[in-house]
């Protein structure tokens, strides 16, 4: 594929490492945010072409491991409800509610559909004018327009039998509060490109300011991935602290402006919990006044967002960057991704299932 | 199409009819299904005795295996649910280093079926017996009431005659010994989601259905030393790669730029975040040989179109059972597991 | 975070900015994908899609940067 398989050389991907190694003289901690960038350094082995003195950590951006188990438990009680058709993108049905997710419900009788777009939620909506049709809208910027779209659709329609339960959230308030956490150890920025396709990155220029950290923008492919670590270190190498853009090909500073108009008709900043890192304000998206009647928690009750952490998973630690995911005493042992004790270990971009899946040093668990 | 036979019998316009819960009842419609439609397709003396079961005469080693067919749609790009029904079983009973000889063939059909669809169904899975050189000599047929299958599910089951002169399984297999995959991998998985309405893909990718009984055979006709074969179905290549390993007791690396993906099942693959190594396939088969075998095995697979593009993809050696490492594109390494839970489109 | 996959535009239909549509192919596989985001976009540009929505339009002069610049580090 054009856009893809030339990103993924390995003569390329040698005479990245080799620049990064050339030009790093000390130790440096960078943190890639998105989980789609964590997967594809576990999944192409990134990290092992880097010099020693490269850490990579990885961040929160992971939208269904820092949406609050009450969204779940919300999701579930509303798949229970009669009469309801609950869509869900495919990465949320196997993330664990209190007691439950969202495919055991699907097992017991529960009408849960499986999307590829939101829109298809729509179709479904329209299709079944006898039901209630709730969209499992979670994501970061990256899903915001589409999800936006939906609901903006749905109102022009007089779609009522649709609606949305909105855990949508926002990547540069969350990087901020990494920053100002005591002992903070990142120095550097990896921020995500698909994010910024949509944003733009004119909001990260502050950042990189106040906390005089580097931000590289930065695409998917491996060779994205070491350019943006090469770019990052040697910002740090020199004593700059500037937002770059890695991925000029996909993202311009202004971003995409027609997907963020029909964003800001639709939602509203608010505040949000994360799993993990606990309410972080203005970080994340909630319906606008004009468009409430599509809220799911209008129709079904208020989400109260609070997260209970659960006894012995450390998702939060290794969310927040503070310890990796094999140095959880659960993994791999009484935390798998057939048996999760948190959602780190679910999703398929969470660091922990990426660690597990791609780094593990012993075979697959013995049948006993 | 083969039209339907006898005038005087309720099937003869068959285009219009369904499958009504007389026709599992044991009476005079299902001995008229049978009459008409199934003993026709299959046509073999052991058929044609109607008898409770079928009497085979065989000696030595036999091979005998099972596997039920739940597929939706029933027909899909390159293939349907009833030459999938033979080709499975058939290709189960190869792996075992045996030639495929009998199989049985279990219906249970939905009330409210078309039985033209039936009709085709049967068709297909005659042919692919006739290709396979296999004969359906026993059945069975029950019916369920309307929504309670997806039209129809089949059962097959088959025995054949070992030829393999020792074992070929899991626990043969040496340290050193090399790793052949017999050509592309993941079509068939993503012709059957492709063809589901749902997704709106419009694809030229076709399922790799078909029998790999034949390679198998000249192998071990040509006396190379095979330590074990595994066909790559549920799960794709990397459950079955695991699966063997563990078994085994050993390692295994391989090298992802040596297996071949076709570009459109990729495309596909990256569409819906999924990892061709857990795709299924129906006519894929590793075969693990001798190093001393590997350049013979390659030319003999080679010679044949289901297995003309075999690789040699990596070997297995000493380490922690069930671990198995590929060498990614750009040179890092990664463990390659089993696929964990089942297959959904994801966004991230 | 997000998974985006890069495809090239066929063919565009719709008026309504909102629900204009293009058949986009991914490797030989055509889908249908939302335009509306993507206003400027033309046949034979390539877009990268997120469910089911083109999200940017990818810049080909942009695109070969990445290589460009290695060559300038490799000197």
């Amino acid at each position: 594929m054009k856009y893809r398989d030339e990103y993924r050389t390995p003569e390329a991907a040698r005479a990245y490492a080799d620049a990064i190694a050339r030009i790093t003289t000390r130790p440096w901690t960078l943190m890639e945010v998105c989980g789609g960038q964590t997967n594809a350094i576990m999944r192409f082995g990134i990290d092992q072409l880097l010099p020693q003195e490269i850490s990579l950590i990885h961040g929160p951006g992971c939208p269904v491991c820092v949406t609050p188990i009450d969204y779940i438990d919300k999701a579930l009680e509303i798949a229970g409800t009669p009469g309801v058709i609950l869509c869900t993108f495919g990465d949320m049905l196997r993330v664990p509610g209190t007691h439950s997710d969202l495919a055991a419900a699907r097992a017991r009788g529960a009408d849960v559909r499986v999307v590829y777009s939101p829109i298809e939620a729509l179709a479904v909506a329209r299709q079944h004018p006898g039901h209630d049709v709730v969209f499992f809208a979670v994501g970061f910027e990256t899903t915001a327009p589409a999800n936006a779209m939906a609901v903006y659709q749905a109102e022009r329609e007089g779609l009522e039998n649709f609606s949305v339960l909105v855990s949508q959230v926002l990547v540069p308030p969350a990087i901020r509060n990494l920053l100002e956490r005591p002992g903070n150890r990142i120095q550097g920025f990896l921020a995500a490109g698909h994010v910024c396709a949509i944003t733009g990155y004119e909001e990260y220029e502050p950042i990189a300011r106040r906390h005089r950290v580097p931000i590289v923008v930065t695409g998917f492919e491996p060779l994205d991935i070491l350019e943006g670590v090469y770019l990052c270190v040697r910002q740090l190498e020199r004593g700059e602290s500037s937002v770059e853009n890695q991925y000029s090909r996909a993202v311009r500073r202004p971003g995409n402006k027609p997907a963020q108009q029909v964003m800001q008709a639709v939602f509203e900043v608010v505040p949000r919990q994360w799993r993990g890192m606990g309410e972080i304000p203005e970080s994340g998206l909630g319906l606008s006044p004009a468009y409430r009647a599509f809220d799911a928690e209008t129709r079904f009750g208020a989400v109260t967002g609070q997260d209970e952490g659960r006894g012995e998973c450390s998702s939060g630690a290794v969310l927040r960057g503070e310890i990796r995911p094999d140095q959880c005493p659960a993994f791999g042992t009484r935390c798998t991704p057939e048996h999760p004790l948190g959602v780190t270990m679910v999703s398929e971009e969470g660091a922990c299932a990426a660690y597990y899946r791609y780094r593990r040093q012993s075979g697959g668990p013995s049948h006993e | 199409m083969n039209e339907g036979s006898g005038d005087h019998c309720p099937l003869a316009n068959d285009d219009q009819e369904v499958v009504k819960m007389a026709h599992g009842g044991g009476g005079r419609a299902m001995a008229q299904l049978l009459d008409s439609l199934f003993r026709p397709a299959f046509d073999n003396p052991w058929l044609e005795r109607q008898h409770d079961g079928a009497v085979l005469d065989m000696a030595g080693a036999i091979a005998f295996t099972t596997d039920s067919y739940v597929v939706r749609p029933l027909f899909f790009p390159g293939s349907d649910i009833g030459a999938m029904a033979v080709h499975g079983t058939v290709n189960d009973i190869a792996m075992c280093g045996a030639e495929p000889q009998y199989l049985s063939a279990g219906f249970i059909l939905e009330e409210g079926l078309p039985l033209a669809i039936l009709r085709r169904v049967v068709g297909s899975m005659a042919a692919a017996a006739r290709e396979t050189g296999v004969r359906i000599v026993t059945g069975d047929l029950k019916v369920v009431e309307r929504g309670k299958a997806d039209g129809l599910y089949i059962n097959t089951a088959g025995v054949g005659r070992v030829v393999a002169p020792h074992p070929i399984e899991p626990g043969q297999v040496k340290p050193g010994d090399r790793l052949l995959l017999s050509g592309d991998i993941g079509r068939h998985g993503i012709a059957v989601m492709a063809a589901r309405e749902k997704l709106d893909l419009e694809s030229a990718i076709e399922s790799d259905c078909a029998s790999i009984a034949p390679p198998v055979l000249a192998l071990l006709n040509e006396g190379i030393a095979i330590r074990c074969l595994r066909d790559l179905t549920r799960g794709g290549l990397a459950s079955a790669l695991v699966e063997v390993a563990e078994t085994a007791g050993l390692a295994a690396q391989i090298r992802e730029a040596d297996i071949p993906v076709r570009e459109d099942v990729s495309a596909v693959c990256e569409l819906l975040g999924l990892d061709p190594l857990h795709v299924a396939n129906e006519g894929r088969f590793m075969a693990v040989v001798a190093p001393e075998d590997v350049d013979r095995a390659i030319d003999i697979l080679r010679r044949h179109s289901v297995s003309e593009a075999t690789v040699d993809i990596g070997l297995f050696l000493e380490g922690n059972a069930g671990l198995v490492t590929a060498q990614s594109l750009i040179g890092g390494s990664r463990v390659v597991d089993r696929l964990s839970g089942e297959q959904l489109p994801r966004i991230c | 975070m997000c998974l985006a996959v890069p495809g090239r535009v066929i063919s565009i239909d719709g008026d309504d900015p909102l629900t204009r549509q293009g058949r986009v192919d991914f490797g030989g596989v055509v889908k249908s994908v939302n335009l509306a985001y993507v206003p400027e976009v033309q046949p034979d540009d390539y877009v990268l899609v997120h469910v089911g929505f083109a999200i940017t339009v990818v810049d080909p002069r942009e695109a070969e940067r990445v290589f460009e610049y290695l060559e300038i580090l490799e000197q």
